[in-house]
């Protein structure tokens, strides 16, 4: 869906971006991580022409972008911004509404797609009035997604979406964003340099250092095969969190205890990570949890014990660098 | 004063089509130089945000336009536009251009960037950027910047009635040639009243949030055209010669009024400042001018003076007026400043002018030279036995006998000096002699007669047939009321004066007033 080959950009001597090459597939939501100045936002600036490379190229959907006059290309590409640049003039409605008149659309056909996306957003037709300075930071951030997506572009970029927001509504945002039906369907670009979110968030992640990308692969792929010890490095103080992300039911099944005990009525999906599992417990002595491989239909049992032990043995299975 | 002393009120109701006409003008004036100015700067500031290395250059000139004093740029103005409205426009448009020039500039760069980057991500060409985002965003700025520009353009479009473009400046300045308070209220509380005003509203329409901004926006040129539409140029430029008198001239028993009743002379006549009323005559935009007779323009511009037949300029003989007091407290003072008197004659005092006003001599070095030349110049004695205060007029002449006079104290006694030149018209130097700011000034025994003391006219009258009996009038009536003395005359006589061109006289052959009147009448 997006190719870029050799991509490079100086400011003045310092190189924000050195020669980087990168694909993105369709639906696939790619993070650029990394820590500040590594030139992400540069990179991502380049897709929609706000900034204009030194050389290289870049083909969204197969077609050169440099060959199109940028305000079309960018009519078709969903953008959001980290202080979410809501125009303070405008109020909620007039702003989601910005690129359907750019795009000519009549009234009654935005309207329907607003009351649409507020539905989706959870925001209320009271909002559409307001202007954006009367909102919450969180509620301002889901107008400027509402903007992004009003004309249902392919194609979205987020620069650090969520990276004004505490840490609470963060991960609230962070549910209902992989929720969202909508971005299921859409090839998103998102920079952060939030290890946790990346993880989070990403089908793949372009860890860059100093304008170049130094890995680019699944959190796993990270995880567990680092190309060098500054991506090991990189991901180090929050390892321990990140595996219990990244790793799955599905994974360590094997290593869970050959029970067909169903004590408890609710059953978890194997396809769910380990993490979110730790999260079921209730924490009292000899509880179980139920959890059914969707593939085969077997239901396995396990206690917070054999869940952490059946961890620890898959892990040590895995490659060491 | 007056037997029947006319209250403000009066005057205005008396004055009432006269100031209904320069009320107009003025908003006028302030609306029509106001409005192009917004054509100017909006556009110019604008494109200094898009080509940020002229903004220097471009704020520094309309930064530098603003400093000039307004009736210097009026002057200017007169080689190339001649007078009345169009350089009144000019000048006005430029002194509004740099607030509005400066205010786009500012509000459209404090635009938030990421709110710009936004707009341009979403697609918006560079004049959707501009007209939806920046401009919009802007606009508080902007409209205070064009509220500071016609708060501004109010009080300098006092200043056109110099250049004879009408508006309230002609009340301000006529009644403080004129000595009238009444007068010069009449004009000032308008003026100051519009500015309050036109200040209010516009802080009004800043007020107004986005929504309404938008619509207030739309209605603004419509208005401003209209306000405009206001002053209706004050040419109507018939007859043949075209007159300038200063608004003191105009309000006169012994100017324009005794030119109408005496000689019933019928001229189109405007209303000029003296600084650029002679210049204006060389230039051609004027015919005749009321000037004086020792001016040192006269010989500059190649001006003549036409003779005063029936005797209606009373002779003004110059004199240094002294408060008592100070004559007390320096008892050397009367007889230093005595030194000079009967030394300067007509011919000499218009040389004396034609040195300062034209060749561009220093008043300090003409009046050195001309001490030198007649061996009354002594070298400072660096005395400190109090100090004399030394008050002038602001024309060149008043200049030259200040400093004859400082450096005669200086010379002569052990009394130091401190000058206050440059003090307006008769009223301010009058009001800082009679509150006592000032010990000395010059003074000139017509101007005494009328302005100050404003006689009656019987007594005027009776006096002018004898250059003596009005000095001694004056000088008695002076020590009466004010505690002030008349020294001795300096000996010239500088008294009003109608002129024109040399060429254009002989031309016409006109000597006289009476010339002028017959040549006017016959067409
Ligand atoms: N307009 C610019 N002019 C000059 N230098 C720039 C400009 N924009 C970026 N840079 C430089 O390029 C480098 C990369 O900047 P970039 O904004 O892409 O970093 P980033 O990875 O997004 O960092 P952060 O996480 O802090 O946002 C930095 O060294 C920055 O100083
Ligand atoms: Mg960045």
């Amino acid at each position: 869906m997006i190719k870029v080959e050799r991509l490079v950009k100086a400011f003045g001597t310092t190189k924000a971006v050195n020669d980087i090459s990168f694909e993105v597939n369709e639906g696939e939501n790619m993070v650029l991580l990394g820590t500040s100045g590594c030139g992400k936002t540069t990179t991502l600036k380049m897709l929609n022409r706000l900034i204009e490379p030194d050389s290289g190229t870049i083909y969204i959907d197969k077609k050169n972008i440099f060959e199109q006059p940028p305000e079309l290309l960018r009519r078709g590409i969903g953008y959001v911004l980290q202080n979410n640049g809501l125009f303070p003039h405008y109020t909620v409605a007039e702003n989601i509404a910005v690129v359907p008149n750019l795009l000519k659309w009549d009234k009654a056909k935005t309207q329907k797609r607003i009351n649409e996306l507020l539905e989706k957003l959870h925001l209320t037709k009271d909002h559409l009035t307001a202007y954006p300075n009367e909102l919450s930071g969180g509620q301002q951030q889901r107008i400027g997604l509402a903007r992004a997506l009003v004309a249902d572009p392919p194609v979205l970029l987020m620069d650090e979406p969520f990276g004004a927001l505490d840490n609470v509504t963060r991960s609230k945002i962070h549910g209902e964003f992989k929720a969202l039906d909508e971005l299921k369907r859409k090839t998103i670009i998102m920079v952060t340099h939030d290890v946790q979110e990346a993880f989070e968030l990403a089908d793949r992640i372009a860890l860059m250092d100093k304008g170049k990308i130094v890995q680019i692969g699944s959190p796993a792929e990270l995880l567990f095969n680092p190309v060098n010890s500054f991506v090991s490095g990189f991901l180090q103080e929050q390892r321990l969190q990140l595996e219990f992300k990244t790793i799955k039911l599905i994974d360590i099944w094997e290593h869970l205890p050959d029970s067909g005990k169903k004590t408890s009525t609710s059953l978890l999906s194997a396809q769910l990570g380990v993490w979110e599992a730790l999260e079921n417990f209730k924490f009292y002595p000899k509880e179980n949890l139920n959890i059914i491989n969707q593939q085969n239909k077997e239901v396995k049992s396990a206690t917070f014990d054999q869940l952490m032990a059946a961890f620890s043995q898959y892990k040590n299975q895995q490659p060491h660098e | 004063m007056n037997e029947h002393q006319q209250t403000l009120w009066e005057f205005m109701h008396q004055q009432a089509d006269k100031l209904g006409m320069q009320t107009l003008q003025h908003i006028g004036l302030t609306f029509i130089s106001l409005f192009i100015a917004v054509l100017i700067g909006l556009p110019l500031g604008i494109y200094i945000t898009r080509k940020k290395q002229l903004s220097g250059f471009v704020l520094g000139i309309a930064g530098i336009l603003q400093t000039i004093p307004s009736i210097a740029l009026l002057g200017f103005m007169i080689p190339v536009l001649g007078i009345g409205a169009k350089p009144a426009i000019v000048a006005l448009l430029l002194y509004a251009l740099l607030p509005i020039i400066r205010n786009t500039y500012t509000g459209i760069t404090g635009v938030d960037a990421a709110v710009k980057e936004a707009a341009i991500a979403m697609g918006m060409s560079k004049w959707q950027v501009l007209f939806k985002v920046e401009l919009p965003l802007a606009m508080p700025v902007i409209l205070a910047g064009i509220r500071t520009a016609t708060v501004i353009n109010v009080g300098v479009a006092t200043l056109a009635s110099y250049i004879a473009a009408g508006g309230l400046g002609e009340f301000i300045f006529g009644g403080i040639s004129l000595n009238n308070t009444n007068m010069i209220l009449a004009g000032a509380i308008p003026a100051a009243l519009l500015a309050i005003i036109f200040d209010f509203l516009l802080s009004l329409v800043q007020k107004l949030n986005f929504k309404k901004i938008k619509g207030a926006v739309k209605i603004a040129p419509v208005l401003l055209i209209l306000l405009s539409c206001l002053y209706f140029i004050p040419s109507a430029y018939g007859g043949k010669l075209t007159a300038g008198f200063t608004p003191e001239f105009m309000g006169r028993q012994d100017g324009n009024l005794g030119l109408i009743s005496k000689y019933g002379l019928k001229i189109h006549t405007i209303v000029i400042s003296d600084a650029v009323m002679y210049k204006a005559a060389q230039e051609k935009e004027l015919d005749v001018i009321s000037g004086y007779s020792t001016d040192g323009r006269l010989k500059a511009y190649n001006l003549v003076v036409l003779d005063d037949d029936k005797k209606i300029f009373p002779p003004y003989y110059a004199a240094p007026v002294v408060r008592e007091d100070a004559l007390r407290k320096f008892p050397e003072l009367e007889k230093t400043l005595n030194l000079l008197s009967g030394m300067i004659n007509d011919s000499i005092m218009t040389e004396l002018n034609y040195k300062t006003d034209y060749l561009h001599q220093t008043p300090e070095r003409v009046a050195k030279d001309f001490l030198m030349a007649k061996k009354l110049f002594k070298p400072d004695r660096g005395g400190n036995g109090g100090t004399v205060r030394i008050g002038s007029k602001i024309f060149g002449e008043q200049y030259i006998l200040a400093s004859m006079y400082t450096m005669l104290i200086k010379g002569y006694t052990n009394y130091n000096v401190a000058t206050k030149t440059g003090l307006g018209g008769t009223k301010i130097v009058f009001d800082a002699m009679t509150n006592d700011q000032i010990d000395v000034y010059p003074e000139y025994t017509g101007t005494g007669l009328l302005a100050i003391l404003q006689a009656p006219a019987k007594t005027v009258t009776t006096l002018q047939v004898n250059k003596d009996s009005t000095y001694s009038y004056v000088q008695r009536e002076f020590l009466k009321r004010y505690q002030i003395k008349w020294l001795k005359p300096i000996g010239f006589n500088n008294a009003y004066a109608l002129m024109m061109r040399q060429k254009q006289a002989n031309e016409l052959h006109i000597k006289t007033i009476s010339d002028l009147k017959g040549f006017l009448e016959n067409k």
